[in-house]
């Protein structure tokens, strides 16, 4: 089963939910951070050095000596990535999405592809619990991060239970984090932006047609709307996490949710069996 | 003309918080919401909206099912695995995996493919108690965030410039992809609001490491420092060996989530050490962007 952890909003407690979850787990598991852009999940989970590879994607190569400089491939680009001032095209390979439209349109067979960087994927395993822990990380100055998301979830084996840590927000980089997953968590807190972005997210996962649950942190802080809202809309909340300063205390040295509050294994051993329930 | 951006590389630090409070001090200043994939902002500075547009972007494909003869060239082209075959043997492309590349258009031997304009989301121009905002929503599911993060920074520099204020501050997105760089590239300082953990201090980095990727000086703030003091001066000591200075802490404080509540920033609601600290930090904020 494939269970990913998302939120709208960021800092709610998604990668200390995935952690828990992923450690707790009764069934060899697998943990796959899919926060590119700020991977964390190795703070906590410790994995000794694996393997790692690098991820790139394809960006245009102007053969100049046949390049009729007829301008088609700047005029078919819509990302802009190609500028041809009846020149041979100039290239911006930060633009370029990799579509091959290029090479297609071209009537002088004069464009090839090269690899560019944009990122890396690294396999090891966690030294206690002998977790498989999976990191995708974009390279700094990168703006590409689904393509990292892609090849670190690609990078994942056919284990009884993945869990993914998916990036904030409503956009392309979680729409990659969460397809093709069996269920979503959906993490957020008792504020109003822990509301407001709640709502983004359970929009995008019905947009998606995802079953999800929702998991309350800091349960006890802020106010009942996050309730209400759940109550209200039929919406499951499969777990409340309590508020504590120790908590966090323990979080900011890189400790796991299940050091803090070692009672809380239990409740996140049985989740996954507890979301095959409501899959049926 | 000044454009202020604050920023954390990790999300839930109190950046959006921060913001609110600096809006509110600097009191002449253009306003712009740029986590436009979760805007939160609006709810401390409840904007009047005085003009809503739409915001189109780019392309999407869609095959008309009754001209397609299903011979699969644009499936087969397609490098985004967006089109695959439907039951009936026709071709459909799945909306939140097309990108707008307009390969499949090119490649059918038939023009089946329609390739309308995408519409993305709305953004908004508007009036707050601290001056003129603009923010904006980006549709569910939606792509090109970077390009509407991109569009709300130039409006508000435009106004900016038609009311001759001499100050945009920018609420940024978390991370250090996409929308982020369209945050902050060409910005006059960009602000890092960090807390006194591993993943907050690992997120600083690599957010640094962009600032000075792009060349844009940068300055940290530290909140919820008493969480952990020795981490807390672990991350200034990091932010100044890089050169990025360290412009104060501010204790954790649950009267942030109860002026939120209310609706409210934190200098509007309270006078207590965390409001103090931030007026201080606000302080040196403007002596550097002056």
């Amino acid at each position: 089963m494939r269970i990913a952890v998302a939120s709208g909003k960021g800092g709610t407690g998604k990668t200390t939910v995935a952690v828990a979850l992923a450690v707790s787990s009764g069934v060899p598991a697998q943990y796959v951070d899919c926060d590119v852009e700020e991977p964390n999940g190795s703070i906590f989970l410790k994995p000794a050095a694996g393997s790692t590879e690098t991820v790139s994607v394809q960006v245009p190569e102007i053969n100049e000596e046949r390049c009729t400089s007829c301008g088609r491939c700047a005029r078919f680009c819509r990302f802009n990535a190609l500028v041809s001032l009846g020149t041979p095209p100039l290239v911006f390979p930060e633009l370029c999405h990799s579509c091959g439209g290029c090479e297609i349109v071209c009537p002088a067979d004069a464009i090839t592809w090269k690899d560019v960087p944009v990122g890396e994927v690294s396999i090891g395993q966690d030294t206690r619990t002998g977790l498989r822990v999976i990191q995708g990380k974009l390279k700094v100055g990168s703006v590409l991060a689904p393509p990292v998301i892609k090849a670190a979830k690609a990078a994942a084996s056919n284990l009884p239970l993945t869990i993914l840590d998916s990036p904030p927000g409503t956009s392309c980089p979680v729409i990659e984090a969460v397809s093709g997953v069996d269920y979503v968590l959906l993490v957020t807190e008792p504020t109003p932006f822990g509301l407001h972005d709640l709502t983004l997210a359970v929009d995008t996962m019905e947009e998606l047609g995802l079953p999800f649950s929702v998991v309350i942190n800091r349960a006890d802080e802020g106010d009942d709307r996050v309730e209400n809202y759940c109550r209200e809309n039929d919406i499951h909340v499969i777990l409340r996490i309590p508020h504590s300063r120790r908590v966090a205390e323990v979080y900011s040295r890189g400790g796991t949710l299940v050091e803090a509050l070692p009672e809380l294994s239990r409740v996140f051993r049985e989740i996954p069996g507890e979301i095959e329930g409501r899959l049926g | 003309m000044k454009e202020l951006v604050i920023i954390s590389g990790k999300g839930g630090t109190g950046k959006t918080s921060i913001t609110g409070c600096f809006a509110a001090l600097a009191k002449d200043a253009v306003i712009a919401d740029c986590d436009v994939d979760a805007a939160d902002l609006h709810m401390l500075l409840s904007p009047k909206v005085l003009a809503t547009h739409d915001f189109i972007s780019g392309n999407i494909a869609s095959i008309r099912e009754k001209d397609c003869t299903g011979c699969g060239v644009c499936a087969e082209k397609c490098r985004f695995e967006a089109i695959s075959a439907s039951s009936s043997g026709r071709f459909v492309v799945d909306p939140h995996g097309c990108e707008g590349c307009g390969v499949c258009v090119e490649v059918c031997p038939v023009g089946a493919v329609d390739f309308p304009e995408r519409h993305c989301g709305q953004w908004y121009m508007s009036e707050t108690r601290f001056g003129p905002m603009v923010h904006a929503r980006l549709g569910i599911a939606q792509e090109n965030s970077g390009k509407l993060v991109s569009l709300v920074r130039r409006e508000a520099a435009e106004k900016a410039r038609e009311l001759g204020k001499d100050l945009v501050i920018v609420d940024g997105p978390p991370g250090v992809g996409c929308p982020v760089i369209a945050s902050i590239t060409g910005a006059s300082l960009v602000v890092i609001v960090t807390e006194p953990t591993l993943s907050g201090k690992h997120d600083m980095i690599r957010v640094i490491e962009l600032a000075e990727h792009f060349s844009i000086p940068a300055a940290v703030i530290v909140n919820k420092w008493d969480i952990n003091p020795e981490m807390t001066a672990g991350i200034e000591e990091e932010a100044e060996g890089r050169g990025v200075e360290p412009l104060g802490r501010i204790p954790y404080d649950r009267a942030f989530t109860a002026s939120q509540i209310r609706g409210r920033t934190l200098v509007e609601e309270s006078d207590g050490p965390s409001a103090r600290n931030i007026e201080t930090i606000w302080e040196k904020v403007w002596r550097k962007l002056k």
